[in-house]
């Protein structure tokens, strides 16, 4: 049957992978760079942003093909999209639904904004922050990080 | 995440350091701070010559200018019987071949039964920490934390009052200095009541003061020394560093506002101790050394007997 274009825009159910729904609005891009997906990764993506929702208003969605997200990558997305929920698709079915957990501790996903930091340097050591209700904690110099958190992702 | 077998970084509170390095005061309950400062009065009143540490090497890495702290380590050690080997010049070091500090404390690890570390970067002893496999001390990372001063100041207090619900005065740079943050937050687990006086733009941190509120410390701000110096019980005084300033005029201006002088002091509590961690610029006025009241020389002692509590406490 064809599809009216009153319908608005489809995204096609995927295989396999994982769908992340319930993401906050305007927040897509950022889940997918906490995520370490790129320009240059070869996944394949579809992303709708600021989509209708009865409970959130607006929300983003985005699906990953062929990839299923394991939990510490599941747990960094709790940092801009706490609300979200993963649903890991195999052979075009919800085979495990799960929501998402703040990390303790986030390692290599943050750069510390404080350039005096040793983490900041050639170092062998990825960054490490501890998640605290002010903010992020700096666990090599201290330094919080209090607001836009985005902007400091790896 | 661990190393050598250590815990490495864990969250703050938790941290768990079997490894006993000193790394931040943060990680020191106040019973571990009030267990070295007893050990440290121990140390100092004992008669009897000290050979705890014989056979002990201490290895002392100073990747910055330090006489104080390097001296004061290098005797503690000696007083115990140990022996120290040391690096203070970056440039004759691996370092300045491109080195990274994990590899050189890995390194230095194999020759030291501990390892003393001044380094530019804040977080530097903690890295160290890491890898290690001996205890590590923080002796100054950056503008991060300084434990073995604030251990010293706690000690040089103590000497002539109580900690608990003491009132202290903290004047000077309490944006930048490191030792004024640590102090406070270790009279924060005291119950102190904080009296804050700094220039424009070196005011202490908002998020170190709210941390300190959070512990139950007051926090009192003031611009002007005069208006509380007669409450206090200890003046905290820290150097105003010129390299803050766009020129020399208006850190001379500033400078001479938040200098103590014996006129300052007129009629302050008798039992008022003035400390400073050295080295001092014009803070203090020369003529303050003759008084009662000045304790800073005496501070700058006690680092023997402070660091001789942290070197037993961590090869002991």
């Amino acid at each position: 049957m064809k599809r009216d274009a009153r319908d608005g825009l489809l995204i096609n159910p995927i295989r396999d992978g994982t769908v992340i729904d319930h993401i906050t609005g305007g927040e897509a891009l950022n889940v997918l760079k906490i995520i370490g997906i790129t320009g240059t990764t070869t996944e394949s993506i579809s992303v709708a942003t600021n989509v209708k929702s009865g409970k959130m208003g607006r929300k983003d969605i985005v699906k990953i093909e062929n990839r299923e997200l394991v939990k510490e990558e599941v747990n960094r997305i709790a940092l801009i999209a706490p609300n979200a929920s993963i649903n890991i698709i195999r052979n075009y079915k919800v085979y495990e639904k799960k929501g998402v957990e703040i990390p303790r501790v986030l390692a290599g996903v943050v750069r510390c904004p404080n350039p005096g930091c040793i983490s900041n340097t050639n170092e062998p050591i990825d960054s490490k922050f501890e998640v605290l209700p002010k903010g992020l904690h700096c666990l090599y110099c201290d330094w919080i990080i209090t607001k836009d958190i985005t902007s400091h992702l790896i | 995440m661990c190393r050598n077998g250590t815990a490495g970084l864990l969250p703050s509170r938790a941290r768990c350091i079997p490894m006993n390095h000193i790394i931040s005061i943060r990680d020191l309950s106040r019973t571990e701070i009030d267990r070295l400062i007893d050990e440290a009065s121990r140390i100092q009143s004992s008669v009897s010559i000290d050979q705890s540490l014989k056979g002990k090497i201490l290895a002392l890495l100073f990747f910055e200018p330090s006489t104080r702290t390097r001296m004061s380590f290098e005797a503690a050690m000696a007083r115990m019987g140990g022996t120290s080997i040391g690096l203070d010049n970056v440039e004759a070091s691996s370092m300045a071949k491109g080195e990274t500090l994990a590899d050189t404390i890995r390194v230095v690890s194999g020759y030291a039964d501990t390892i003393v570390l001044r380094h530019p970067k804040e977080g530097a002893a903690r890295l160290a920490s890491e890898f290690a496999s001996v205890p590590v001390i923080n002796a100054g990372d950056g503008a991060g934390q300084h434990p073995s001063q604030t251990l010293l100041d706690l000690y040089t207090i103590r000497q002539s009052m109580p900690l608990e619900g003491i009132t202290v005065g903290l004047l000077g740079d309490l944006r930048y200095g490191r030792t004024a943050h640590s102090l406070a937050y270790a009279l924060s687990l005291y119950g102190a009541t904080l009296h804050t006086i700094s220039p424009k733009g070196l005011e202490l941190p908002g998020s170190i003061t709210d941390e300190l509120r959070e512990n139950g410390a007051g926090i009192v701000e003031h611009r002007d020394i005069s208006e509380i110096i007669k409450e206090l019980d200890v003046l905290y005084v820290t150097r105003i560093q010129r390299e803050r300033f766009p020129d020399s005029a208006s850190y001379f201006k500033v400078a001479s506002s938040y200098r103590v002088t014996t006129e300052l002091l007129d009629g302050v509590r008798e039992n008022l101790i003035v400390l400073h961690p050295l080295p001092r610029l014009d803070e203090i006025d020369p003529g303050v050394d003759q008084l009662p009241f000045a304790r800073y020389f005496e501070q700058s002692r006690n680092g023997i007997p402070v660091r001789m509590a942290m070197l037993r406490k961590v090869m002991g």
